[in-house]
């Protein structure tokens, strides 16, 4: 009852920031309730299925990609996209064209990386390749999607990515209210994801997929075909990344293969580590008050701030493998213990 | 046309080995993913720029005997990170392989920035020794000796690694840890100690692998993550524990990925290699060759 409140008071207090943020402040959590909404994904793979993918940053660019090219196509007007020009291609190629559509794009940017994620877990997990060699291969996944966005330059804009964008819907993108409209759908997509995963952890499947990850063999000896459950779940994160990414390009408005590369990827699994890989609600402030760090820390000291992930990745798994989550958790449960000491006292003094 | 493709693809693939090859020690035998292995490579490749710096200010008439000195040093140099690694961190880690991989994922970062600091984010160039210049002509191709070199360093080591692996008491304790390790303990194996020095082996040829790869262009602090996951691609093709699967992933892997990439483009070359390495792994889901053990989870 207390934990369900906190939700309550979290989820308030994100609907009302447009109230008490600047603009500056708000445009930066929305971007990091994007990012929270990739957490809740790794949380839901890696802390309670023990998946740890670290390709996850390609979801997010599919989406955030799909989306960038309906913007990018409203912002040149029936033209062709400024860099297409540079690069000397005359006419649309087939594929960016039904993104002229707004609908098939957002549809486009969850399907994409659900059908990418479903095609590769299932080829993996199939032949019940698990663990590290998963995680590698979900690596070189990001290998293969970044070199081919950088060398497919006249389709994707290279390394300088999809920017310029001018309106949504016909909303200019640069106003103050679409800025506030587009962070409370971001707030409101984080809260649809944040209680439908916690539907599905709190359930059955959860139990599942809590077993699958304890022990895959003994869950297969039981009748249960772990493959299913494990597509299932990597496909959902991969959406959940997906929509992730199409929100980010709305409010940030740019999508670069450098925010899809190895090392986001990897920041992504970690904001899970810090808030704790077990806790939803804990992956969502990792999100936050990782991104929070950064964007403090490499602005002002650029050099530290390397050093400083490095230093944490390696603090988080040594000393605090439940992160955040796992010291509140710590502290309520010494919290309960003194209480229920002080029944006990109570008891005995009556008596 | 031919002959030139195929030593491309020999060369490219003798590379992939040389790095793969300390990943397949660390990786076959404790199950640790070590992803700071690209910056021990990188850390021999600066060791390499070091000592012949040092060369080049001290004793210019011998310049050209550095590297004969830069292959032990980056080799002792990166075992000894490595082993500090292995002893500080890795083997709180055993049981976690999915932490120790974002544990070494960390060091690896903080490598990288440290090389940042001391030497400048700017690639620096090694100059090759003039003894490596130029190559052999034959059948109307050109072989050069860098890449000849390469390949022959690589053989070599494949050669005494083996040697040492099967031929000596304490390379069998290696293979006896990595086929059982309960068993291996039981007779009286000391398993840390093994881990400990097993995973300073395979840095270490990771420092020999950076020191080659100054041959071939300019070193920077992020030289090894170009490397790196192809090299993962390496172990997992070849199959985890076996020398010779590593040996052949490597080689297949360098051979299909230039034929590929001439006939198409590099990066369509990228994506059409590892459509083909899920493809192989869905006939050979444990790579090509693997230790058989009967254990289960």
């Amino acid at each position: 009852m207390n934990k369900r409140w906190g939700y309550w008071l979290f989820f308030a207090a994100l609907f009302l920031a447009p109230f008490y943020l600047t603009e500056f402040r708000l445009s930066l959590l929305g971007k990091f309730l994007c990012f929270a909404i990739v957490a809740v994904g790794i949380s839901l793979i890696w802390g309670h299925t023990g998946i740890l993918s670290l390709g996850h940053g390609v979801y997010f660019g599919l989406g955030a990609y799909c989306m960038a090219m309906y913007l990018k196509l409203e912002a040149s007007r029936g033209h062709l996209p400024d860099f297409m020009e540079w690069s000397g291609v005359r006419e649309l190629p087939w594929f960016w064209k039904p993104f002229a559509h707004p609908m098939v794009a957002i549809a486009a940017a969850i399907a994409l990386p659900t059908l990418l994620a479903a095609l590769l877990s299932y080829f993996t997990f199939k032949n019940r390749i698990q663990g590290v060699y998963f995680s590698l291969l979900s690596q070189a996944v990001v290998v293969v999607f970044v070199t081919l966005f950088i060398g497919k330059q006249e389709w994707t804009g290279g390394t300088n990515g999809l920017t310029n964008f001018s309106t949504v819907f016909g909303f200019s993108l640069s106003s103050p209210l679409t800025q506030i409209v587009l962070y409370w759908l971001t707030a409101a997509v984080l809260a649809l994801i944040f209680v439908m995963t916690r539907r599905l952890t709190t359930g059955r499947l959860g139990k599942v997929l809590i077993a699958i990850r304890d022990a895959e063999n003994r869950v297969r000896f039981l009748g249960f075909n772990p493959t299913v459950y494990k597509v299932f779940v990597y496909s959902l994160s991969a959406a959940f990344a997906g929509v992730a990414g199409a929100l980010f390009v709305l409010q940030v408005g740019l999508i670069s293969p450098e925010m899809m590369g190895i090392i986001p990827s990897i920041e992504m699994v970690l904001w899970a580590a810090v808030g704790g890989r077990h806790s939803l609600m804990g992956a969502i402030m990792g999100a936050i008050v990782m991104n929070t760090a950064k964007s403090f820390l490499s602005e002002n000291y650029p050099d530290l701030w390397l050093l400083l992930l490095g230093a944490l990745f390696v603090v988080v798994v040594l000393f605090v493998p439940k992160g955040l989550a796992g010291i509140y958790e710590s502290l309520a449960a010494v919290r309960i213990k003194e209480k229920r000491g002080h029944e006990c006292e109570a008891r005995v003094d009556v008596s | 046309m031919l002959i030139d493709q195929l030593f491309n693809g020999l060369s490219v693939g003798s590379i992939l080995l040389l790095i793969a090859i300390g990943l397949a020690i660390t990786f076959g035998l404790m199950g640790v993913i070590n992803m700071a292995h690209g910056e021990l490579m990188m850390v021999g490749a600066y060791t390499t720029y070091v000592i012949q710096q040092i060369f080049a200010h001290h004793a210019p008439q011998s310049a050209g005997m550095y590297f004969v000195i830069a292959i032990p040093s980056s080799f002792l140099i990166a075992a000894l990170l490595g082993w500090g690694l292995e002893k500080s961190l890795i083997r709180h880690l055993y049981h976690r392989p999915l932490d120790s991989l974002l544990a070494t994922w960390g060091i690896s970062l903080i490598l990288q920035q440290t090389a940042r600091l001391i030497f400048g984010a700017p690639n620096v160039a090694v100059v090759p020794p003039s003894w490596l210049d130029g190559g052999i002509h034959l059948f109307g191709a050109v072989f050069p000796y860098k890449r000849l070199f390469i390949l022959c360093l690589v053989l070599v080591i494949v050669f005494f690694l083996y040697m040492y692996l099967t031929k000596t008491r304490a390379g069998r304790r290696i293979q006896a840890v990595t086929m059982n390790r309960p068993m291996a303990a039981c007779l009286g194996i000391a398993t840390p100690k093994v881990d400990a020095y097993s995973f300073a082996i395979g840095s270490g040829l990771a420092g020999v692998a950076g020191c080659a790869l100054t041959l071939l262009g300019p070193i920077g602090p992020t030289i090894g993550t170009y490397y790196i996951v192809d090299a993962f691609m390496v172990v997992i093709l070849g199959g985890v524990g076996k020398l010779a699967g590593t040996m052949v992933g490597a080689f297949g892997i360098g051979l299909i990925s230039t034929f590929v990439e001439y006939s198409t483009s590099a990066t369509i070359a990228k994506v059409i290699v590892f459509v083909l390495i899920i493809a192989f792994l869905q006939w050979k889901p444990s790579g090509l060759l693997r230790l058989r053990t009967r254990s289960l989870d």
